[in-house]
Order: C-alpha cells, then structure tokens, then sequence
C-alpha cells in the first residue's frame, strides 16, 4: 500500500500520487504512538503545546520546523528521554501500542527496549564494534556468546555496515569515520530488536554520501521497523517520509501525508515555511 | 577624528614596553622564589641526611641509640594505614560521588551537601585529629591503633576524593550516557558499563593524590596520641603503629637532646619524599596513559 509513497524524490511523488490512495494509507495503518493533549514545560517555559499526532507503524513519520519549536523534544519524548532534562514537566497522553507511557507506573527501561533512538551526533561507546553492539543484548540478560555473535551479524548486516567492518570488530570503534559510526549506532539500536526506531537528525552531523547510504537505509529499514525521524532538512523529510508534521512555536501546525502537506499544505504558516519564506 | 597622534603614541611607546619589561621580571622572581625555597630544602635534607640513609636504617627497628635507629616500623605504619585509608576513601568517595552526580534529584538539599562537602575539605586537619580521637580512639574505644588512624585520615581526604571523583564523572560525555539509556539500561548499569570505565583515570588521578595527602599527615595522628618510641612492627589493622611524618615529628622534636636526631629526621624526610614522588608520578602517568578522547 505504500508504493506510491515510498517513491524517492518528491516531484516524482508529486506526479504520480493520487488523492485517494492517500487517504486510503491514513486511514488503515495500525497506530503505533497515540499522542494526545501533549504540554511539556522545562521549568517555567512551555515547549510543546496540546500536541495531537499519530504515529503509524512501518512508516517514516519526518517532523520538521524551525529551530527551538519542540520537534526534538516531541521525539524525547516518546522514549521519555526528556527526563533526563532537570525540571521537565509534562500532562496529557501518549499511549504506546495502547498503554500510556507517560504513567509512572510505565517503566522507562521497558519503553526504550521498545523504542530505540538515534541521535543527532554519532556516539558509539569507546569499545570496540563488537561491543558496541552486543552492549544492548547484554544489558537485557543475554550471555550466550554464539547468541551475542549472530546478533551482532545481524545487527551489522540490518545496518549495512557489516562489509566494511566484519574483518575489524575487535577494533575500537572511534576509528570508523563519522557515517560508519552513525550506522553503527543504528546496528547498536537494531540489536535490541526494537519496535519504534527514533532518529534526532540522524544525518546532520553527516557529509552528503553519507547522509544518502542513512537515507536508504532508512527506506529498507521501515519494512520491519516504524521510524519517528526530526529533520531539520525539508528536502529530506520529503525525500524519505510516509507522514510529516509540522511544528512552530511548540505546537503541531499540521500533519499529514508527506506528499499532501508538501504540494497542498492547509495551513499558511506551512506553506511559508515549505517554501522557505521564513525558518 | 584624529586622536591617535604619532607623537604621543611614540612617547607613552617606551613606557609601556618597559613596564611590561619590569612585571616580567616580577613574575619570573616569584617563580623562582619558590623553587630555590625547595631547592635549599632538598639540598639541606640530602645533606644531612644521606649518610645515614643505608640499609639497616630501612630495615631497623627504632632505637634510642642514633646508630642502630631504624624505620622500619613507620614504612610498615605508613602501609598499614594506607591498606585501612584507600578501600574505605574510595568505596565511601566514589560511591559518594556517584549518587551526587547521578541520583541525586538537583535541588536545595542536593547543594547544601555540595556545598558542605567543599567546606569540609578545608577543614583543619587538627580537627578531623579531635573528632576522630573522640570517636575512633574514646568511644568506639580502638585505641591508637592502626584502624582508628585509618578511619580518621579517610575522614580528612574523603572530600578531596568526592570532589576529585565527581568532577571526573561530570566530565563523562552525556552523550554517551543517553546512548546507553537510549537502549534500555539502567542507571547502574549504565554506571558500572559507561561511565565508571570512562572517568576511571580521573578517579584515580584524584585518589592518589588524596593518598599522598594522607601519606604526609601529621596533626590528626598527634591528637590521637601514636608513641613517640614503638619497639614491636605493627602486623594488623588493631596494632598500635606509627607512621613516618609522625618519626620525622618526634625526631626533630627531639633533636634538642641527642644531635643526631635530627640527621635521622632528615634521612626520613628523604624516604618520604621519595614515596610521594613515586605516588605523584604515577597519578600523572595514569593521566596521560588514559586520558579519552570521545
């Protein structure tokens, strides 16, 4: 159902997508996050408001907007990442696969076993590739080292960095260049198997040729998994996303199919911004 | 606008430049005083004592007779205290630092006890003398044994640990944090796997160096009343013991009755001061060897 949005560049999925197919894609697929009546505050300062979304399964949901509009503390906020924030105060709902995971009865650790995260900067952890990825399996109790073993094949594969690395996984992983260490920390998330994968501008840190082998990974990696990702790079959120938002000022403008909100936005704060008149 | 006029930028020129000149030069002497201080210290000690620094002076036991002294007794003292300070310094310091940095809930309370923690290391060290002869000498009644001197210097280096070891964990990346809770670890486990590794040489760094404060500490150990004169080595932790900057106390003191007393201090001085250099080099080579780039 989503060949038609899962085409590459955004004027080809102009031309060919058609309204109805849209609506169709909005209306089937299973929600993964259900938030509702979102309002976060870090002290005195409201950084989200009322926030409405739906995030779909097996689908790339890109949020977008200026700097400082909350679009990266919506998505800390699906893994309660946020919290690590002092002062950080939240109200409403986000109900993940029906549970609210904003009770404090939810245990975070159990959350982001669930919801893996990439982050803006690559942070491998100063051990070897090996480790870095058998770190997350590790942690949850598995000891067995033929386990750890094809998980880490696995991971690295998923990732599509096992070819570059597989005759160096002892070797720490500082020594792979700053796109090979972002796809690590992709392979690191994968190895805990999770069902949501966040991603913090994932690629902003990045050159180009590296930002394109994240981008296509990205696309393989929705088959399996459903993916949240913050971008500050219009081109792309439209290049790569099923769904986007939106966001100024902490509040959800508008969302929809990435096709519909980049060629008939609704709302005129989205076309400016679309258009590059303002952010 | 015309203010800068060549002729008075050129005449206040030289001023300028010489009184840069004479502010050099009294920074340099500064500098210099101090180190022919320590200087005239070492060359002073080696002389004195030099002569007297052979084996049976390491190996001896104390004794009245200047020629047959030895202080074997307070290098064993010195060790004893050492194997009581450090597993109790760094279990209490870094676990002290830990939840200061990482559980507790940053709030009024929490900077208090920052605070506090800050001021008792400029405490007297005479103070923590009183307060551990009171406690670990009278009322736990220990005695002047080796475990009451211990307990009482890990009071008196235990800030310096905390703080040394706090400022370490603070200097571990965030990033690295996030990343391992971003998969699901616990606090610990993210301690114990993340951040304890990566903040380890500072940890270190700072507790040798809290160490060889420890090593040199006089004025507790003189109000918990460790003997002047001691025949039998210490062989535990509930032995009475004494340590050498507490010999090279005596001995000075003492130097008034017997002259060569004094050139037994100075023998002492030297064997301590080589113990902390050995210390202080290999906090410094534990720093440079792991230091991390992240």
């Amino acid at each position: 159902m989503h060949s038609v949005i899962s085409v590459k560049a955004l004027n080809k999925k102009i031309v060919t997508s058609s309204e109805k197919s849209q609506q169709e894609s909005l209306i089937e697929n299973p929600i993964v996050f259900e938030t509702d009546d979102l309002n976060l505050w870090y002290s005195d300062t409201q950084a989200l408001k009322n926030i409405q979304l739906p995030i779909y399964e097996k689908n790339v949901t890109a949020i977008i907007g200026p700097s400082g509009c909350g679009k990266s503390t919506y998505l800390k906020t699906l893994n309660r990442m946020v919290e690590l924030v002092p002062g950080v105060q939240t109200s409403g709902t986000i109900k993940y696969r029906g549970k609210n995971i904003l009770d404090k009865s939810f245990k975070v650790e159990e959350l982001r076993t669930q919801v893996g995260m990439v982050f803006q900067k690559p942070n491998p952890f100063p051990k070897s590739i090996y480790d870095n990825i058998a770190y997350g399996p590790k942690i949850h109790g598995i000891r067995n080292k033929k386990i750890l073993d094809e998980i880490v094949e696995q991971s690295l594969r998923g990732a599509y960095i096992w070819d570059e690395v597989k005759d160096r996984l002892k070797q720490n992983a500082y020594g792979l260049s700053g796109g090979q260490q972002q796809r690590l920390c992709i392979a690191r998330c994968l190895a805990i198997e999770p069902d949501v994968i966040l991603m913090d501008e994932p690629t902003s840190a990045l050159d180009p040729k590296s930002t394109l082998k994240v981008e296509e990974l990205i696309q393989e990696l929705k088959k399996e998994y459903s993916i949240v990702i913050v971008t500050h790079n219009m081109q792309q959120a439209a290049r790569i996303s099923d769904y986007t938002a939106f966001m100024l000022n902490g509040e959800l403008v508008e969302f929809t199919d990435t096709n519909t909100l980049f060629s008939m936005p609704k709302d005129k704060r989205t076309e400016d911004y679309i258009t590059g008149r303002f952010g | 606008m015309k203010y800068m006029e060549p002729e008075m930028v050129r005449n206040k020129m030289r001023f300028r430049v010489q009184l840069n000149k004479i502010f050099q030069v009294c920074f340099f002497l500064a500098t210099i005083f101090g180190l022919i201080v320590l200087a005239v210290l070492i060359v002073r000690v080696l002389n004195q004592g030099l002569s007297y620094l052979n084996m049976n002076f390491l190996t001896g036991k104390l004794s009245t007779n200047p020629d047959q002294a030895g202080i074997m007794g307070a290098i064993l003292g010195t060790f004893w205290l050492m194997a009581v300070v450090v597993p109790i310094t760094t279990i209490l310091g870094v676990g002290t630092a830990i939840y200061n940095e990482l559980y507790a809930k940053k709030g009024r309370m929490q900077s208090v006890i920052q605070t506090n923690i800050a001021n008792l290391a400029g405490v007297p060290s005479i103070v923590y003398g009183i307060l551990g002869m009171t406690i670990f000498a009278r009322a736990l009644n220990f005695g002047s044994v080796v475990l009451a001197g211990g307990l009482t210097m890990s009071l008196l280096v235990l800030p310096i640990v905390i703080v040394a070891s706090q400022e370490a964990i603070r200097s571990v990346p965030q990033h690295l944090a996030e990343a391992s809770y971003g998969i699901g670890a616990t606090k610990w486990q993210t301690v114990k796997n993340i951040i304890l590794p990566a903040s380890l040489p500072g940890i270190l760094t700072g507790s040798i160096l809290a160490l060889s404060r420890a090593i040199g500490e006089t004025a507790p150990l003189v109000v918990l009343g460790i003997p002047a004169l001691l025949i039998p080595f210490p062989s535990g932790i509930f032995d009475r013991f004494t340590v050498l900057p507490m010999q090279i106390y005596y001995w000075t003191i003492d130097a008034s009755l017997v002259e060569e007393y004094a050139y037994l201090a100075s023998a002492t001085i030297i064997v301590l001061l080589v113990l902390l250099f050995m210390l202080n080099s290999t906090a410094i080579i534990i720093r440079n060897k792991f230091q991390q780039r992240y």
